[in-house]
């Protein structure tokens, strides 16, 4: 084993592998694990959450736009914020730092926020590159978003 | 039995009085769109804010209109879930106050509850069991009712909520927001035939709607969702209308199925997009085919307001589901594992 990966490119060719991604990730998340998702409408982002979720033995995820931010329970708690609707999203009052330690963190629409705000997180950019086929851009900003991206059996 | 309902889960603050769950005295709805236009959907902080300014004179208001004093009252009731926790919070502080200072009976109520008690608001005489299908922006989910207060879910949306899909389509399509009227609008008088999406329907009684949102981006903006939009106006228009077909078409299959494997003869309809003119037409005429009834209210009570609140209040409190001072706001909806 080298040094753990800092950066990844993935390429799926359908929403099942996608999700798959998600599901790998999701069985290697760790309390204080913090995804931030980036990408359009329709990228797969949610769908990606919900592969997260199959992987940390949790069940249902539905899309959190209306209400920000959905808890999930399972192997560890899940806290599914989105965005989506706020232009400068103020983390503290959204309730982030109540699950930023002890929860998996995943954030859709995580551009929205200065990254420097995040801490340790692993980035993750979907790039859509035809109607079923995605390009994952994967980040990993420190030591931990490093050991789990290792860990991960993706790289 | 008087009792004052509040409902601040969202963007609108609102107070109402309703005597037995069925005479409305009054319904005060504050509403924050004006603001929340600017911004292209609901700001909780500037939701929350909002409230805290109106929560006071809403409700001074709505005793006024009622003529009725906060002593006169024999109840309050308030929305306590779900919703945006901070939103919430305002109605569940003031409600709590007000129970505490003039020594009355509070009443948590489920927000999606009260969307259903809609439809008996507006139609007293609606029988059970009937299937209820909640459509806005934050629920879509389908439910046996057997009682105006007991409801079984029946299926829920795995992704986006309808009224959410409405919102971001309208986003794509550069429509303006809220999305629903705005696609209602642009739709009328379209032949919903000429850019058809895929309707997806599960076996089950559950919803989806995310893949038609992500069908509308490639129709608009090609293959790699990344072409500008270059559609003139009434093309805009024709996948509008698309759109809007298939999702109607999706809940009135998903409704009717419901009816079909519960026996049920009635449907109810609540909540936002219950407002939306091309779902009351096209379910409507294909319940009225299968021999089932439909109700929608009239849209003032579609949209969230207070006395769908004070009148579901009255039958909890008949049937002694009563709260006290620790009820508290819960935000997420519960999930199914």
């Amino acid at each position: 084993m080298g040094t753990p990966a800092e950066a990844l490119i993935l390429d799926t060719h359908s929403p099942a592998e996608t999700a798959e991604l998600g599901r790998c990730l999701g069985a290697a998340a760790r309390a204080g694990t913090l995804l931030a998702l980036v990408g359009d409408l329709g990228a797969g982002k949610t769908l990606f959450v919900k592969g997260l979720a199959a992987g940390l033995g949790a069940g249902a995820v539905t899309s959190p736009t209306f209400v920000l931010m959905n808890l999930y329970p399972g192997r560890l708690r899940i806290a599914h914020f989105d965005l989506y609707r706020l232009e400068k999203p103020d983390l503290p009052s959204l309730g982030f730092h109540d699950y930023r330690d002890d929860s998996v963190v995943v954030m859709e629409w995580a551009d929205r926020v200065d990254e420097r705000l995040l801490g340790d997180h692993l980035r993750i950019e979907f790039e859509v590159t035809g109607e079923d086929s995605r390009r994952l851009m994967f980040r990993a900003s420190g030591p931990a978003s490093r050991a789990l991206l290792g860990s991960s059996g993706l790289a | 039995m008087k009792i004052l309902g509040i409902e601040t889960s969202c963007d609108e603050t609102s107070a109402a009085v309703v005597v037995d769950g069925r005479d409305i005295l009054s319904d005060v709805v504050q509403s924050q769109i004006d603001i929340h236009r600017i911004y292209g959907g609901v700001v909780p902080e500037i939701a929350c804010r909002a409230h805290i300014e109106s929560i006071y004179p809403v409700v001074e208001k709505a005793l006024a209109d009622a003529g009725c004093t906060l002593a006169a009252v024999d109840a309050v009731a308030v929305t306590c879930a779900p919703g945006l926790v901070g939103a919430l919070l305002v109605g569940v502080s003031m409600a709590k106050a007000l129970a505490l200072a003039a020594g009355k009976p509070i009443l948590g109520v489920d927000h999606i509850h009260g969307h259903m008690y809609a439809n008996k608001l507006a139609f007293p005489d609606l029988a059970y069991p009937c299937v209820s299908l909640v459509v806005s922006g934050g629920h879509t989910s389908l439910y046996l009712s057997r009682s105006e207060i007991d409801h079984d879910l029946l299926g829920t949306t795995t992704d986006d909520a309808a009224g959410e899909a409405f919102d971001k389509v309208a986003k794509i399509l550069d429509l303006g927001f809220p999305g629903g009227p705005a696609i209602d609008r642009v739709a009328r008088g379209r032949d919903p035939g000429r850019v058809v999406f895929k309707r997806t329907v599960p076996e089950n009684l559950d919803f989806s709607f995310s893949g038609i949102k992500t069908a509308v981006l490639y129709r608009v903006r090609g293959q790699d969702a990344k072409k500008p939009m270059a559609l003139s106006s009434p093309e805009r228009a024709d996948v509008a209308a698309g759109f809007q077909a298939a999702v109607v078409d999706m809940l009135v299959a998903q409704a009717l199925k419901a009816c079909a494997r519960t026996g049920a003869r009635r449907i109810a309809v609540g909540g936002g997009v219950a407002c939306n003119s091309w779902l009351r037409e096209v379910l409507a005429v294909r319940a009225a085919k299968e021999g089932v009834e439909t109700f929608f209210p009239p849209p003032r009570f579609c949209t969230d307001n207070a006395a769908m609140i004070a009148g579901i209040a009255y039958p909890l409190f008949k049937a002694g589901r009563v709260g006290d001072l620790t009820l508290d706001a819960v935000p997420t909806k519960v999930h199914r594992g």
